[in-house]
């Protein structure tokens, strides 16, 4: 029940931020309509690292104590996070387009490192689903989790370096060119957006949470006969 | 002390069984030598038949050989432990897994520098790279890339060995993994071959040992975990 209201929550949220952002602040006098587009932007991109710790902290929880609601967790956190990362690049591009006149930068180090991030949790996706065993499953997938969490900082510090070896076109950060320069309202969209975006990222992992603890009790039924009938196809039924 | 003494006399016994077993012709690692060889060829056909182009590229195509294959010896390496229930047994063993590792990782080390020493020959041949003024700092960029691609390669090969589509899923795995690796590698490379005019050379070493010392401890803390599943 408290789920559902939250889900109910989050809609309203979303609703009134995308409402506000759209047409109560002025556009941008540098930037003009796109860059409506960072507040999307922002509050997926934070949330997206906001799932990745997640799946590390649950994947670090399951190494040491082998429970399988922390692999659910890591799970959620996992699947979200790619949902959350995937929209971000694509905000993003869509913002870079008009206001950077490119789709892709090679020199920013936040659009790198996401992609890279991207990449890493869809692989962390796939090796789940081709492990049947639940907990070698868990397992894998939580080596892959820690070492993600790892390397996120590591790819970003890389590139900053990289684009001082490079210099790329230089564009200032959206931070300085908002203007008027008093961003009060620009500051109350992108929060109104974020703690939205947040409620919705909740009410994700919460429900994907739960679906996760409903396939794994489905797993197990199946693997005591108990539901032979609803074992998956191509997997003899025992 | 005898625990370290313990883990590198695993690691030291692993390795040289994978040696041993190279040697009598398991061909593992020797036929991505001639994987790595036929790389730098098509490379050539990609982006040639322009030298200047080519030996821009050359950093970059040398460490692009060196992990394409090292990642099919590092695969091989493991594959071959599945044979006859090999893996399975090793982990049945009370030794140590930190000293497994270090062993599979310390004979996919050796095969990345074989691989090293055969790219580095074909990259001055095909694409006309002077490595001569990169100078002997060189051996130690590719040592340190090698030394990080065989822990974080041989931690993922042990993940995925037992997986029916392993060809794809290392490769998936490991390539975002590696991005830093290959940034750093390829960069200390070309600022090498520039003579470091802005002596950043240092700083790429020291990101490329970070990155080993990162991996070979998240190997040595995790590899055993995929063992005794």
């Amino acid at each position: 029940m408290a789920v559902r209201v939250l889900g109910m929550g989050a809609i309203v949220a979303v609703a009134a931020a995308t409402l506000f952002s759209l047409f109560v602040v002025p556009a941008d006098l540098n930037q003009g309509e796109p860059q409506r587009i960072m507040y999307i932007h922002v509050a997926t991109a934070w949330l997206a690292y906001l799932s990745f710790g997640v799946t590390a902290l649950a994947s670090v929880w399951w190494l040491i104590r082998r429970d399988f609601r922390a692999d659910a967790i890591a799970l959620a956190g996992a699947e979200v996070g790619v949902l959350f990362t995937a929209s971000t690049i694509w905000a993003g591009m869509m913002w870079g387009r008009p206001v950077w006149g490119t789709f892709w930068d090679w020199g920013d180090p936040r659009l790198t490192t996401t992609a890279v991030m991207l990449a890493m949790y869809v692989g962390y996706l796939l090796i789940r689903r081709l492990t049947d065993e639940p907990a070698r499953r868990a397992t894998r997938a939580a080596v892959l989790g820690v070492i993600g969490a790892i390397n996120i900082p590591i790819v970003h510090f890389s590139v900053i370096w990289w684009r001082g070896l490079h210099q790329g076109p230089t564009f200032g950060s959206p931070e300085n060119v908002l203007n008027p320069p008093a961003p009060g309202q620009f500051v109350a969209a992108l929060l109104l957006m974020l703690g939205a975006f947040s409620l919705a990222w909740l009410w994700l992992v919460i429900n994907r949470y739960r679906l996760a603890r409903l396939e794994s009790a489905t797993e197990d039924a199946v693997r005591r006969g108990q539901l032979a009938g609803l074992a998956p196809a191509g997997e003899s039924s025992p | 002390m005898t625990a370290l003494r313990h883990h590198l006399g695993v690691a030291g016994v692993i390795a040289a069984k994978d040696l041993r077993a190279e040697l009598r012709g398991r061909q593992a690692v020797t036929s991505t030598l001639f994987l790595a060889a036929v790389t730098m060829l098509i490379f050539g056909f990609a982006l040639g038949p322009d030298q200047e182009r080519l030996a821009a590229a050359g950093p970059g195509l040398l460490w692009l050989a060196v992990i394409l294959s090292g990642m099919a010896a590092l695969g091989r390496l493991h594959h071959l432990e599945t044979e006859d229930g090999a893996f399975e047994l090793l982990g049945l063993y009370p030794i140590s897994r930190t000293g497994i590792y270090l062993g599979k990782a310390l004979g996919g080390l050796a095969a990345m520098l074989a691989l090293g020493v055969l790219v580095l020959p074909l990259t001055v041949i095909l694409f006309a790279v002077d490595l001569a003024t990169a100078g002997p700092a060189l051996a130690l960029v590719i040592v340190l890339g090698a030394v990080g691609f065989a822990a974080v390669g041989t931690l993922y090969a042990g993940l995925t060995v037992r997986l029916r589509a392993r060809e794809v899923l290392l490769p998936l795995l490991l390539l975002p993994v590696v991005a830093p690796l290959l940034l750093a590698s390829v960069s200390a490379t070309a600022v090498l071959l520039a003579g470091d005019p802005f002596a950043e050379l240092m700083g790429w070493l020291q990101l490329l040992m970070g990155y080993d010392l990162a991996m070979l401890l998240a190997g040595g803390l995790t590899y055993g975990l995929a063992l005794e599943e």
